[in-house]
């Protein structure tokens, strides 16, 4: 579903993704790790689109759509999602309303009718409920006060109710504790679908312990340098970024 | 799967995306005044300029008796004294006034007021149906839409519904030259007596030449059974509309009062300048709301209306509370700031204040909260969003005066930036004159960041809906306060007013 061909992308003029190629289909799940600097993130902008990340070359490709040609919120539409590694904060705004607006978007470029307060009160409290979110967080302003944790719980809530078709998590783990990690684990494995394509972004082998990925990739330099099953993450973990690779 | 492309074809792409967003945000931005239309209706004037005998016509139009009369006189010759380089100490700028330039009355053509709706112009009332106000039906539906209005057209008021309810609970709500008419004594006590005619420049004019506006009268213990609102809407070209509004809360009395403002879009500038006088005597309360969207020019600053404007409020009695609530989103330039003078022992002044600016907006808004009384308090929270290259400055004056034992203020100011060619200026004055009194001030000043807007955008809203949501999330304790029904309209404002402000 989704097809990456020789990619380079650049920042403020700086070349960050130097000719990547990746290729994941629906239902897969594929890691990505590397270490800091390797363009992880910057990958992960360059799929959503976000200004400032420039494609210089190549191809991306999903659903047979070329995704570089849409804007940010058609690829969120056409259902690709970004779990962020450091969710925004925005003030006054209520939690619950952000997410009724964001999946009614979603809904109408799909020709949905939007859904109605009761539905949508109905799909918030079974999601909430298996994401272990309480009730009064969805008061709050998006993200204002919550704990990391919760934010990252906040996220997989997000992603439970827009439904992607493909997912992209940017180091979901980081700044969670064991516990934290076993729930946000838990809602994402949830979410694994025979449709649903996710890429994982960690630096770690832990999250992997719990998020079982289909094939992981080394990404060093701006390159895959690296790919094969699960057991890739363990020899990384034991032998470090720089003999694994080699 | 498709062939990969080659390098120039994969540059070229995103832009083409970013083209069509940006032709989506420029259609956005010509759509946007929706309520520039002007109404063909034939119009009585005076003729243009301003004298004496202007003065005279107007009240000679209203019926006025002499001391109507003489007040107007009075009040004129004072403005010729005053010089309105002195009312140039706001930063706004705008090229000089002909105040011989202008048409001071303009009425839509028709010889008697209209004593029902049945008698006022067609025309007229389809007009009010554009703007969503639809009379007749208000009035059908009493009970269901609690909403009592009076229209303001150019110089007129042209219809009060509800009337006959409103009757009944012995609240007086009529057009201010009614009153006159039949409420003398009440107006003459009270019109002038907290903003007397000789306060500044243009209340000075306002007082010689006001034409209409709303008199709302709520006797002792009543709680007024609905939200009293009046639309006002400056139709005709070349032509000022110095509405002047006076609400009077007698002992123990509530009352909420909504007004809101339209006008055509010309090239010219209009002036409006208008006083509003509030009293509120023992143990009563009243709720000021506004939402004004007056035309506010071009993208180039072509055109707009000049809102000039002298709002004050006095809590006379013990116990009493003023509170005023505006959204600004009109206005080629805003001057206006909403007072209270809090004379009576634990009475309360309030001002919740949202001013959005975009393109060449200009707006110097704030407040005066004047400490008199034992244990007055104030509460000040100002939202100000400027974007394009607009400018806006929040200017507002707390003093505590010697015998104030005891007051209280709190001030928060926070200004949204949005884009790098537009002003934010925060310019409080703060004049203690008791040791007892605790007064508080915060500000902000903030860039809606890109972070925020990708987030948004990245689960599918559109840049016009993140910024529209961003910024009524940084205006909820101002939106929070509005009546349900205004708060709506509001909300979808703030989003049209600041379409195109990104891209």
């Amino acid at each position: 579903m989704l097809e990456i061909k020789n990619l380079h992308a650049s920042v403020g003029g700086t070349e960050i993704i130097k000719g990547l190629d990746l290729s994941i289909g629906a239902g897969e799940v594929h890691a990505i790790m590397g270490p800091n600097g390797s363009g992880k993130s910057t990958l992960s902008y360059v799929l959503t689109g976000r200004e400032g990340y420039e494609v210089t070359e190549g191809s991306v490709t999903f659903q047979g759509k070329d995704l570089l040609a849409m804007g940010i919120e058609e690829r969120a539409r056409e259902g690709i999602f970004l779990a962020f590694q450091y969710p925004v904060e925005i003030p006054g705004v209520n939690s619950a309303t952000f997410l009724k607006e964001a999946v009614n978007a979603v809904r109408k470029h799909r020709g949905e009718d939007p859904l109605d307060a009761m539905t949508f009160l109905k799909l918030i409290r079974e999601k909430r409920e298996m994401l272990g979110v309480q009730e009064d967080k969805l008061k709050r302003a998006v993200n204002v006060g919550f704990s990391g944790g919760e934010k990252k719980r906040f996220e997989i809530l997000q992603m439970a109710m827009l439904k992607p078709v493909f997912a992209v998590l940017d180091e979901t783990d980081s700044g969670l504790d064991i516990d934290a990690l076993r729930v946000v684990a838990d809602g994402i494995n949830n979410l694994r679908d025979p449709k649903r394509g996710m890429l994982v972004i960690t630096h770690y082998q832990r999250l992997l312990d719990y998020i079982e990925p289909d094939k992981v990739h080394v990404l060093q330099d701006g390159k895959i340098t690296r790919s094969g099953g699960k057991e890739l993450a363990l020899e990384l973990e034991d032998k470090g970024y720089g003999e694994a690779a080699a | 799967m498709t062939a990969p492309m080659d390098t120039a074809t994969a540059e070229a792409r995103p832009q083409e995306g970013r083209q069509k967003q940006d032709e989506a945000v420029e259609n956005a931005i010509r759509e946007k005044y929706k309520y520039g239309f002007y109404t063909d209706i034939e119009t009585d004037r005076v003729p243009k300029g301003l004298n004496e005998e202007t003065v005279a016509l107007i009240s000679g139009k209203k019926e006025e008796p002499e001391w109507m009369l003489d007040w107007r006189l009075k009040a004129y010759r004072n403005w010729l004294e005053m010089d309105e380089e002195d009312a140039r100490w706001a930063k706004v700028s705008f090229p000089p006034i002909d105040y011989q330039d202008a048409y001071y009355y303009a009425a839509p053509k028709k010889k008697e007021g209209p004593s029902s709706l049945d008698e006022v112009d067609p025309d007229l009332l389809d007009t009010y149906e554009k703007l969503g106000i639809p009379l007749r039906e208000q009035e059908v539906l009493a009970g269901v839409k609690n909403v009592a209005v009076d229209a303001v057209f150019d110089s007129v008021s042209v219809a009060t519904t509800f009337k006959k309810e409103l009757n009944k609970a012995g609240v007086i709500f009529c057009p201010i030259s009614e009153a006159i008419r039949d409420h003398p004594e009440l107006v003459k006590k009270y019109l002038g007596s907290v903003v007397p005619p000789g306060d500044n420049f243009f209340a000075a004019l306002n007082s010689a030449v006001f034409t209409d506006g709303s008199f709302v009268y709520i006797p002792e213990g009543v709680r007024c059974p609905m939200e009293l609102s009046t639309y006002f809407r400056i139709n005709a070209a070349e032509t000022g509309q110095f509405e002047r509004t006076l609400i009077i809360a007698d002992k123990g009395s509530y009352v909420s009062y909504l007004e809101g403002c339209t006008a055509p879009m010309r090239d010219e500038n209009q002036l409006h300048a208008a006083v509003v006088e509030l009293i509120a005597l023992d143990d009563a309360e009243i709720k000021y709301s506004t939402v004004q969207n007056w035309y506010p020019g071009d993208e180039n600053g072509v055109g707009g209306i000049y809102n000039f404007v002298t709002k004050r409020g006095a809590c006379r009695g013990v116990n009493s509370k003023i509170s005023w609530t505006q959204v600004e989103t009109g206005s080629a330039i805003t001057w206006k700031y909403p007072s209270c003078i809090l004379q009576g022992d634990n009475s309360v002044g309030e001002f919740y204040s949202v001013a959005i600016t975009n393109n060449m907006q200009q707006a110097d808004t704030g407040t005066k909260m004047i400490h008199i009384g034992k244990n007055t308090r104030s509460t000040i929270i100002s939202k100000g969003i400027s974007a394009g290259r607009a400018d806006q400055t929040y200017r507002g004056l707390v003093n505590i005066l010697p015998k104030a034992d005891g007051a209280r203020n709190y001030t928060q100011c926070d200004s949204l930036l949005i884009g790098d060619e537009c002003g934010a200026h925060t310019v409080p004055y703060i004049q203690s004159r008791n040791r007892t009194a605790a007064v508080e001030h915060e500000a902000t000043t903030s860039k809606i960041s890109d972070d925020q807007l990708f987030y948004c955008m990245q689960r599918g809203l559109d840049a016009e809906a993140a910024v529209s949501l961003i910024v009524n999330g940084f205006c909820r304790e101002v939106m929070k306060e509005l009546p349900m029904e205004f708060a709506v309209e509001a909300q979808k404002l703030v989003g049209i007013s600041l379409e195109g402000s990104v891209g």
